[in-house]
């Protein structure tokens, strides 16, 4: 198999897409898990100034969606058609989510009436909270594997074998994780009580978060033992979950400092490096069968051909520095604390 | 079969429901630009006002364009699972492609356009404008050049055999530029102008009838009755093109556009008309052998047929074909002519006292809508049975892994939501019109002042 620099194409996209993926969980991490808190804020300014620090950047953060669905389309075709096909319900509910969420924001401050701020507020904070709870319900399924078998075609139950208890907690996870990443993204943009407010809210968050990631850390170990059997084979690998556990820690020491860009920086961190254990634990299988190992799709079954991954990683060299120089120019020209204008939300 | 025909209603009707969006986008955002940039080196503030006005409207179309794109990007996987297998190899380099480098660009400039007013110099806002602009452009190559490739594959090779076939790219430039794409991308790119500029045409032309924001709206109207007379024009240009690339590329869907049966024989054109497949005629107004003068300026020339192909390599709905065809040109010609005769009264300087002519554009902004429409529906009816021409059946590329019942619920969910979707669009869109480019109170009020004053005073 051709390699570039000494690996090869499939697991090169496998880096690209885990990279593209990580970038969209830290970046739509930050603004699902503010909508999450926002019905926590009971004054219309304070819920006003929450939507707007996360008004100029929300779309740019879903289009990292878009990149990643349409990178991982490209490049493990079979891996998109079935995995996509096998979650068809909770990928529906995840698109509706989208749909409401995006109008709410568009829509909630464009008229004054109470009962049509006070429904856009619920539709737009419980389709954040969902958004974020299914994303790590997907999680846990790749985790445990799905009932993949002959012809790539899903052979379970549907809907609620998806919502399985080892799901739900990874469901747990991702949401008090984004929660606190929201919740210091707030912090960075607000002033005043609902600085204050925030300030207390992120501190149950963080306690909350410890709680329900050390339980399923404990689970993951304890019953689904296939993911750990990488760390076993190859003692170096455990610097990640090393450096995962560090980079949580750092998380309330610094945010009890109130240096919260450096909070919001650990906190990115721990989202790619909890992604980067999940991409260690599973590599090179992208999609374990629990029909049959041997239907497990691996990168190289799911790959696209080397042609194409070559042109592809051509437009990611050419593209992804661009991409970075607008999202630089997006968030320097709203950098600090939110001031609302004619203009805003 | 129920499950096919569910998950086609499904992709159609989310696809058409997308498409009233983007091409407004498109429009609009060509439209922002020229009243920026008129403002930039004028200075004159009523462009000004113009531009913020219009970039409300545009968010709102944006903003359901994306959440509905995101959709149709993930039912190519949800629905369409040996589609997807069979085609990710092409298809997925020109998604990418039309990620990173198109929305990156809209999304990014996006938040600068939408409330960096006060915050960035004029020309930087301009700059994020024209950002914006091209992003959605590009997002409109790609997506052409993937479907184009569906009518017309290039640049491939089939690899593996029954349900693991799929199609492997050999050359990206061959694919990019495969038979149909130019064509069919600049007739995508005009009709898009012409959605915007007829939105803007509409809401101008509503105030002038009204006699609201009369000066800024006469502005307005000028410019996007530049913008639409002369893309109505090159829609004839690029429309014939397509048409050519469409005999040449795809013969039995241009046979199934003017219901054209003989495997070989000079082929007629029809103004209009209802085709009965079963006795293999067509009843309307023709011109004998119009359609083979216009492809080969001869009246006598042999077009191939719909019975040159086995029966299950025709498309099904020959008249649906005919129909949305030709009511696609329809619209085109009376766009050229409401266009031109507008042109010419402005021209004379008339055309600001002919009300009827206003209120007929003021209702004319559904025209380009309904064009786009069915001009879609027309390419990708035609080209059935096939989802990809003469490679994959679209009987056989729908995901076998989700059930007619998994359809059905999401189906009657997307159809809720998109009509609450609709419903808000509309709602919005008319108190975005009603409030107008400013508040009444700053300058529009002074005529009605003097009009008070000539009451009081008794002068006439």
């Amino acid at each position: 198999m051709e390699t570039f620099l000494g690996i090869d194409y499939p697991t090169w996209w496998y880096l690209v897409v885990g990279g593209l993926f990580s970038g969209y969980a830290i970046l739509d991490g930050f603004d699902f898990g503010a909508g999450a808190w926002h019905l926590f804020f009971k004054k219309e300014q304070s819920r006003r100034i929450a939507l707007n620090a996360i008004g100029p950047v929300w779309d740019g953060n879903e289009v990292w969606l878009v990149i990643g669905g349409g990178a991982l389309f490209a490049g493990f075709p079979v891996m998109y058609a079935t995995f996509f096909s096998a979650l068809y319900v909770p990928f529906m509910l995840f698109l509706v989510c989208i749909i409401f969420r995006a109008i709410a924001i568009e829509f909630r401050s464009k008229e004054e009436g109470k009962l049509w701020r006070k429904s856009w507020d619920i539709s737009y904070s419980v389709s954040s909270t969902l958004l974020a709870f299914l994303l790590g319900v997907v999680l846990g399924n790749v985790l445990q594997g799905i009932a993949v078998g002959k012809d790539y075609l899903y052979q379970g139950q549907g809907f609620f074998e998806f919502l399985n208890p080892y799901a739900l907690m990874t469901g747990f996870t991702t949401l008090s994780l984004f929660m606190v990443h929201g919740a210091i993204y707030l912090l960075l943009k607000t002033e005043g009580r609902l600085f204050a407010k925030l300030t207390v809210l992120l501190k149950r968050a963080i306690i909350g978060f410890m709680v329900i990631f050390g339980i399923t850390s404990l689970y993951t170990l304890l019953y689904i033992p296939h993911l750990s059997d990488d760390f076993k084979s190859n003692p170096i690998l455990f610097v990640v979950p090393v450096l995962t556990f560090l980079s949580i820690a750092n998380i309330p020491r610094l945010a009890n400092k109130k240096r919260f860009r450096g909070a919001f920086l650990f906190s990115s961190l721990t989202i790619s490096l909890l992604l980067v254990l999940v991409a260690i634990e599973l590599y090179p299988t992208l999609l374990i069968s629990t029909v049959d190992p041997k239907y497990n799709l691996t990168v190289y079954k799911a790959a696209a051909s080397t042609k194409s991954l070559k042109i592809m990683m051509t437009i990611v060299a050419i593209g992804a520095p661009l991409v970075a120089g607008y999202t630089f120019f997006v968030y320097k020209t709203f950098r600090g604390k939110v001031k609302l204008d004619e203009h805003s939300y | 079969m129920e499950t096919e025909i569910l998950a086609r209603i499904q992709f159609a009707f989310t696809v058409a429901f997308h498409y009233i969006y983007p091409p407004l986008s498109i429009g609009l955002g060509l439209i922002l630009v020229i009243f920026e940039s008129i403002y930039i080196r004028t200075k004159n503030e009523e462009y000004h006002k113009l531009a913020k006005f219009w970039t409300k409207i545009f968010a709102l179309t944006f903003g359901i364009g994306v959440v509905t794109g995101i959709v149709m990007e993930f039912e190519f996987g949800t629905n369409w699972a040996v589609y997807s297998r069979y085609v990710g190899d092409v298809f997925g380099s020109a998604l990418a492609a039309e990620g990173i480098f198109a929305f990156a660009l809209e999304s990014g400039f996006l938040g600068v356009l939408l409330f960096g007013w006060n915050r960035v110099k004029p020309w930087v806002h301009l700059v994020s404008t024209i950002g914006v602009f091209f992003g959605s452009m590009f997002s409109a190559i790609w997506i052409v050049v993937a479907n184009s490739w569906q009518q017309t594959p290039a640049g491939y090779h089939i690899v593996g055999e029954g349900l693991n076939a799929r199609a492997e790219i050999t050359d990206f430039w061959a694919m990019v530029f495969n038979p149909s794409s130019v064509d069919r991308l600049t007739h995508v790119w005009l009709g898009a102008f012409l959605a915007g500029s007829f939105l803007v045409l509409s809401v101008h032309a509503y105030y002038l009838v009204k006699g609201r924001y009369v000066e800024i709206s006469k502005k307005a109207f000028r410019i996007a009755l530049i913008v639409a007379t002369v893309f109505s024009l090159g829609q004839l240009f690029t429309g014939h093109q397509s048409a050519e690339g469409v005999a040449k590329n795809q013969p039995a869907k241009l046979a199934a556009m003017e219901g054209h049966f003989k495997a070989k024989g000079p082929a007629d054109m029809y103004l209009f008309g209802w085709v009965n497949k079963e006795k293999q005629e067509v009843t309307g107004v023709k011109i004998p052998g119009g359609l083979s003068f216009l492809l080969h300026y001869d009246p006598k020339a042999p077009v191939t047929g719909l019975n040159a192909f086995p029966e299950n390599e025709r498309p099904p709905q020959v008249n649906a074909v005919f129909q949305f065809y030709h009511l696609m040109v329809a619209i085109g010609m009376t766009l050229i002519g409401l266009t031109l005769l507008a042109s010419f009264l402005l021209w004379r300087k008339k055309l600001f006292q002919q009300k009827w002519l206003l209120r007929i554009f003021v209702w004319a902004v559904f025209l380009p809508q309904i064009a786009n429409q069915v001009g879609w529906f027309a390419a990708e009816m035609g080209r059935q049975p096939w989802v990809v021409y003469k490679l994959l059946r679209t009987s056989d590329a729908f995901s076998q892994a989700v059930t007619d019942n998994q359809i059905l619920f999401s189906l009657i969910l997307f159809f809720v939501v998109y009509a609450l979707l609709f419903f808000l669009f509309i709602y919005m869109l008319n108190k975005k019109i009603k409030h107008g480019p400013y508040d009444e109170s700053d300058t529009e009020l002074r005529p009605k002042t003097e009009e008070i004053t000539q009451i009081i005073t008794g002068k006439n």
